[in-house]
């Protein structure tokens, strides 16, 4: 089973990062775009556990690890087949 | 008195740190590896500056797992003297030894340059032998100093007067355009409630002899000093 978790700031956190691409992209004429948030992707392999653990250990992962609660939110999600193979 | 400098991979102020404590100072003070579970007696640790584990993940978020960082979570809970400047003041926020958190510096940018710091609260252990709101002249050397508090946290740690030091200008004036890195309040160095942990992004150990331009970072080591030999 492959996992993806998405970290992000949370929406009281400023983002300096994500400010500046916006920018950029004003630059180059795309004045459609309203916000831009960067974040961190993290794609997780795991092996003999079931989807019902899964569940349960990945949130603890997230909060423990990948993210830092105080500034940061996630999110995650289990890959489908199609994603995986490639 | 003893002084333990922390050493990760990565840490690159740990050999600066330990010649001001011993050749300066003449202080006794010994490494502490981090893999490692000793803390070899020392009464005071320093978790120095630089690039723990590459500043990978976010700066200071892996070394907290170290071995060694078990037994300085004991040391603090039990009263011990903890300081972190810099990259260890991340961990130490990583840690949750110390509230908040950083963020990467608001221009984006790598900031190499002396900085002003008022002195905030000068009854800690870590700068009472600093006058109230004393200004010293101290570098900075950092890209995420851009220090993030909820605006509870932040009525909390003023109203406890947790805040040591605060980015000026020459002047002592707390403004805009002194506070580097865009912290929040200005803060640049913070205690826990306890009194027993601090954490400041300035490197007081590069301003520790005239030779490098000041000394003003004398007065935090000699301050820990002074109370640790009197106890």
């Amino acid at each position: 089973m492959k996992v993806r978790i998405l970290v992000s700031f949370k929406e009281s956190v400023l983002d300096p990062q994500g400010q500046t691409v916006k920018n950029a992209l004003h630059t180059l004429g795309y004045h459609f775009i309203k916000d831009v948030r960067q974040g961190k992707v993290f794609e997780i392999e795991l092996k003999d556990i079931s989807k019902a653990e899964a569940e349960k250990v990945i949130p603890e992962i997230a909060d423990k690890v990948l993210a830092n609660p105080i500034i940061e939110k996630f999110s995650w999600q289990v890959l489908k087949e199609e994603e995986r193979a490639r | 008195m003893r002084f333990g400098v922390v050493v990760f991979p990565g840490s690159n102020c740990d050999s600066d740190t330990f010649f001001v404590l011993k050749e300066v100072l003449g202080q006794d003070t010994t490494f502490l590896w981090h893999k490692d579970h000793d803390l070899k007696n020392v009464d005071c640790i320093v978790l120095p500056g630089g690039f723990s584990y590459g500043d990978y993940l976010r700066s200071g978020a892996i070394a907290k797992f170290s071995p060694l960082m078990q037994e300085v979570g004991e040391f603090a809970a039990k009263g011990g003297t903890v300081l972190g400047i810099c990259n260890g003041f991340q961990v130490l926020l990583e840690l949750g030894l110390l509230p908040g958190a950083m963020l990467r510096n608001t221009n984006l940018k790598f900031l190499c340059e002396f900085v002003h710091v008022r002195v905030e609260n000068a009854q800690t252990r870590f700068s009472h032998k600093a006058k109230p709101g004393q200004v010293l002249r101290i570098p900075i050397a950092h890209f995420d100093g851009n220090y993030f508090a909820s605006s509870e946290l932040l009525r909390k740690l003023e109203k406890s007067n947790q805040v040591v030091f605060r980015y000026v200008d020459e002047n002592g004036e707390a403004t805009a355009e002194a506070n580097v890195n865009g912290s929040a309040a200005n803060i640049a160095g913070l205690i826990n409630k306890e009194g027993n942990v601090m954490g400041l992004m300035p490197h007081p150990e590069r301003a520790s002899e005239a030779l490098l331009g000041s000394t003003d970072g004398r007065v935090i080591f000699k301050s820990i000093i002074e109370k640790l030999e009197h106890d």
